[in-house]
């Protein structure tokens, strides 16, 4: 297809010094775009899957010096568990230790020992039974009757929330890839053009001696999909050092956030099939638009 | 072969600048189409090639009443056909082998049969040494015999000539008319547009002859 020959002198056209230099930049962009999609569909399912199927129920540092709070605070706690592990629908309910709450602070508050001496909430992990979940407004009277200070929380709203903001952005980047898509497409539409227009003589004659419209449009497509998979692979070569670089600067981010901001296999698939589809895009497009323009000849 | 019926031609809005032409070619005639400068002798065959239609009147091409035909039979019927233009309409880019392939590529022949039949016409117009030469480095004789081998290389149906001899000496003028000679005894309908009265005396040819876009008996 790269090396068909061709009757129309398209290889010397202005068309074909921009086009891959705007078809790159395109390409480009969208694999930032997909990129994103699928990193943050990659995030949202590890948090619901983190969080589903699993409470926390926080218990307030009891008031009085440190060691009669942390005294009362474990006799909340332990009177906390009973409670969580005989309510039905719950299947494990396992308070976290010293270390591991000093652990979940420790990247906003540093891993300080002074940290030990401050009187902090107890954190009680509570696994919910996937197949028969718990009334979750029947629990949270219940703790809050019989634990004073005991507060429920099933990480839904802050998710839910989190989720909503993350879907609106993954539909934006997907809308911002159609729209490039679009753009590209009105850009070979707009080249085509142009070069139908510098070669109308030679349209013309071609026409006259029996070309049916698609043996020239195939010309122009043809010239069209090299020209897009050029630019393509020239985005593509911008892409992967930046994706890397990005990469490289997320592992070195410390929490539990951006711990996992990596491209799964399909994203990388969906960003190395870019170049392919601009390259397609813009055959359809050009053989599209050379039929159209064709059709108002006599 | 070629049926005209009360064909008129008016571009925008000016005048006819054909009115009521009625004739008809036979399958494997000769004509000459003669007539002075501006008489439409050029309209007429661009009719006949399908480059335009008419404002009024039937053209039937083929068997094929123009008026009815869908545009994607069009291509075909224009394959049928070889035309020599006056302005010879070579493509500058190509050379003189590649200009002359153009109606058998279009038609999907083989670069077997392109390398085989191309040449070999080639050298019957005397450009044997000009199978890669391009366009702009041939005089005027020579674009002319490109021009002419390229309408006769697909063997048409019919062939239509605007000036062919305009640009060669009489000999070679001889020699291509000779050559539409040959192609109209396999059976091509040949159209001739000429201004060139020593070339229409002498070869036994009937005339079309165009007068201010009205046909006129000679």
């Amino acid at each position: 297809m790269l090396t068909r020959r061709s009757d129309l002198p398209l290889k010397n056209d202005a068309t074909s010094r921009f086009l891959p230099w705007l078809v790159a930049p395109m390409v480009f962009l969208c694999a930032v775009a997909l990129t994103s999609v699928f990193i943050l569909n990659g995030l949202i399912g590890r948090w619901d899957r983190d969080v589903s199927g699993t409470l926390t129920v926080e218990i307030a540092a009891a008031p009085g010096d440190a060691s009669v709070s942390a005294e009362r605070t474990r006799e909340k706690v332990e009177q906390a568990e009973q409670l969580l592990n005989a309510f039905p629908g719950i299947s494990a309910a396992q308070a976290l230790s010293q270390d591991q709450l000093i652990a979940l602070l420790a990247p906003w508050l540093g891993n300080s020992d002074l940290l030990k001496e401050l009187p902090l909430p107890a954190l009680i992990d509570v696994t919910t039974d996937a197949k028969s979940p718990p009334d979750l407004g029947a629990l949270a009277a219940k703790l809050a009757q019989s634990v004073p200070g005991a507060s429920l929380d099933d990480h839904r709203v802050w998710l839910s929330r989190l989720i909503g903001l993350s879907r609106s952005i993954e539909w934006l980047a997907i809308g911002i890839v159609l729209l490039i898509g679009c753009v590209t497409s009105a850009t070979i539409f707009y080249a085509t053009r142009t070069g139908m227009a510098i070669h109308q003589e030679v349209i013309e004659v071609l026409h006259l001696i029996g070309a049916p419209d698609d043996y020239i449009a195939r010309q122009f497509a043809d010239r069209a999909f090299f020209l897009g998979l050029k630019g393509g692979i020239l985005g593509l070569a911008l892409t992967v050092p930046t994706m890397a670089g990005i990469g490289v600067i997320a592992r070195r981010l410390q929490g539990g956030f951006l711990a996992e901001l990596s491209l799964p296999i399909t994203g990388w698939a969906a960003v190395l099939v870019l170049p392919a589809v601009a390259a397609l895009l813009a055959m359809i497009t050009a053989r599209l638009t050379v039929h159209r323009v064709l059709a108002h000849l006599p | 072969m070629v049926q005209f019926d009360n064909v008129a031609v008016r571009y925008g809005r000016g005048p006819e600048v054909l009115q009521d032409i009625t004739f008809s070619l036979p399958a494997g005639s000769f004509h000459f189409l003669t007539g002075t400068s501006g008489a439409g002798k050029t309209s007429l065959l661009r009719l006949m090639y399908l480059s335009q239609r008419p404002s009024r009147g039937r053209v039937v091409l083929f068997g094929r009443d123009m008026a009815v035909a869908k545009r994607y039979e069009l291509p075909a019927l224009r394959r049928r056909v070889g035309v020599v233009f006056q302005d010879f309409r070579l493509l500058d880019h190509l050379s003189t082998l590649d200009n002359v392939a153009l109606p058998l590529r279009v038609s999907g022949a083989s670069e077997s049969d392109v390398r085989k039949f191309v040449p070999d016409l080639l050298t019957w117009v005397g450009l044997a040494d000009h199978l890669d030469a391009k366009p702009p480095t041939l005089s005027g004789g020579q674009k002319q015999r490109v021009a002419i081998a390229r309408a006769v290389i697909g063997r048409p149906d019919l062939l239509l000539a605007d000036e062919p001899t305009g640009n060669v000496d009489d000999h070679i003028a001889m020699r291509l008319m000779y050559l539409f000679e040959e192609l109209n005894k396999l059976g091509t309908t040949v159209v001739v547009a000429t201004h060139n009265e020593n070339l229409v005396s002498r070869l036994p040819y009937p005339q079309i002859h165009l007068e201010d876009g009205r046909l006129r008996k000679r």
